[in-house]
């Protein structure tokens, strides 16, 4: 079993949102809509202020509440690599996902389903990299298989002190932040 | 100044109406479905132990278990209306019932609101010949029907059993719809669930209440005009509570009045003995931008001010008026409203405060 994870070097992103248009792009996302954004959190009192500059999307989480409260089976975990995705025609639109995702990681389509992120799973199945990861002219982001443990987001993680966003919500997210 | 310079500040790059489920999840037509949905639980509830334990000499019993069913089906037609009216994706909605996702609390009342329709058919069958005797004469088959259920003992009661278990498993759901949803701190309380049942209890009693006020017949009845001043002149005059016109029902409401006022007490020190963004959730309705109107509209006029006004008229101490029914369905409304949009500003991101 594989189970995709990205992961994200927050010394290295300088919030081009490159990535935000690359998915856009690849995507089709609607003007107005994205599914994935920059955040930036400064911690700290002056002169030891931190900066984090993070890539967000969809955690494509491992106990995903936006699957487990669909009443529809619309919102469902695929096979290949556990990835979170919406199936539109089965999307009633009662945004039940969307209350229940804790990060904000929803939205509703103009044409009426959830949307959200979906890793690009029609490049990964040809093995391409999502299209975020693809354009970032920093190199800060990682797409693979963290059960393999020789993968590249697998050594990273086990090579330097990362964290996922609201890990205490307890969904088990699979995006992690090198810091 | 320390404390405040040690803030972490967020800049999001997608601060817009159009992707921010915040600002959008749901408006107006959840909590008007959520409160049908409990006013007809409450309905249902009432419906099935009348129905089993019936007088039929009174008149309050077969409004309970008839009229109250006949309301509650066309209730429960406008709430789902409204739900479908919230639906993105409307031609899709069959899909609901394709499938049961046994995870997913709507999934589970889609398939209760079924149910419900049959359930409440019966139980106003039963004894509609009775209660609407002009329609059993233009419709003979509707006394037909009446005395086969009659007829059969184990037929009664199995429809009022149906009917409470059935309207216990839809107030629950209305309240466990929102409860279940972690992402939301304010709604993450298993207390919504029995909240939301006995907060549609009070109503319903409250709906029936009155339209036994207003169908009592005219000599019995104060004219429509003293309904309304009544209401604003309560204390002027003492008057009994009418026998036909509700003392059952209105100590059934006081005591639903007192449970609700309990287990909002309940969901509030839930949250505030709970981590700290459960806090700040409660404190959106203790102390935060919803508290005037869930103090003003929900705790005081929805429950304390009924429940003091009934209590007073239970010992004929003031008059008898509709006012109390009409502030308990107002406060039944004002909790949803007040609930589900408060609850959406909850959020899991003030924990990064």
């Amino acid at each position: 079993m594989s189970r995709f994870a990205m992961v994200i070097d927050t010394r290295r992103c300088v919030g081009c949102q490159d990535c935000v248009v690359a998915c856009k792009t690849e995507n089709g996302v609607p003007e107005g809509y994205c599914r994935d954004w920059i955040t930036e959190e400064a911690h700290g009192a002056f002169p030891t202020v931190q900066l984090e500059i993070r890539s967000e999307r969809c955690n494509h989480c491992d106990h995903p509440p936006c699957v487990s409260c669909c009443p529809t089976g619309a919102s469902h975990i695929h096979e290949r690599g556990g990835v979170v995705l919406v199936t539109h025609d089965k999307c009633i639109g009662c945004k039940a996902c969307l209350a229940a995702c804790p990060y904000d990681a929803r939205f509703i389509h103009p044409d009426g389903y959830a949307d959200k992120c979906t890793f690009c799973i029609h490049r990964v199945e040809q093995g391409l990299n999502p299209a975020c990861v693809s354009v970032c002219p920093t190199h800060c982001m990682h797409f693979g298989d963290i059960d393999d443990p020789h993968s590249e987001v697998s050594l990273l993680l086990n090579s330097r002190a990362h964290h996922a966003l609201l890990p205490d919500a307890g969904t088990k997210p699979c995006i992690f932040y090198l810091t | 100044m320390t404390a405040l310079a040690l803030l972490p500040e967020l800049t999001v790059s997608r601060h817009n109406p159009l992707v921010d489920p915040h600002l959008h999840i749901w408006e107006w037509q959840i909590p008007v479905y959520l409160f049908f949905g409990g006013l007809v639980a409450g309905l249902m509830i009432i419906a099935g132990v009348r129905l089993i334990a019936l007088r039929p000499q009174q008149r309050e019993a077969l409004v309970c278990c008839t009229i109250g069913p006949l309301i509650g089906l066309t209730f429960l037609s406008v709430g789902m209306f409204t739900l479908f009216l919230d639906l993105s994706h409307k031609l899709y909605v069959w899909r609901l019932y394709t499938t049961f996702q046994i995870t997913s609390p709507m999934s589970w009342g889609s398939w209760i609101l079924l149910l419900v329709y049959p359930a409440l058919g019966a139980n106003a069958l039963a004894h509609l010949p009775e209660a609407i005797p002009a329609l059993a004469k233009r419709f003979p088959v509707l006394v037909t029907i009446s005395d086969f259920i009659l007829a059969r003992v184990q037929w009664v009661v199995g429809i009022g059993v149906a009917n409470v278990m059935v309207g216990i498993a839809l107030g629950i759901y209305t309240g466990i719809l929102l409860g279940a949803l972690g992402a939301r701190p304010l709604w993450n309380s298993a207390v919504l669930g029995p909240l939301f049942l006995f907060s549609g209890l009070s109503t319903a009693t409250a709906v029936l209440h009155g339209i036994l006020v207003i169908t009592t017949p005219d000599d019995e009845r104060p004219a429509f005009a003293d309904f309304l001043l009544s209401a604003l002149t309560q204390l002027t005059q003492a008057r009994p509570l009418d026998k036909n016109i509700g003392p059952v029902l209105a100590r059934a409401d006081n005591s639903f009045l007192t449970i609700e006022l309990a287990l909002l007490g309940l969901f509030l020190l839930g949250h505030l003995t709970s981590t700290g963004i459960h806090q700040a959730a409660a404190g959106l309705l203790l102390t935060g931008s919803y508290a005037a109107v869930f103090w003003v509209f929900v705790i005081g006029m929805g429950i304390v001010l009924p429940l003091v006004l009934q209590s007073l008229e239970l010992q004929d101490r003031i008059r008898h008026a509709i006012a109390p029914v009409i502030l308990v369905v107002f406060g039944g409304i004002a909790l949803r409203f007040i609930l589900v949009y408060a609850g959406q500003e909850s959020h899991w991101f003030q924990a990064l405060n």
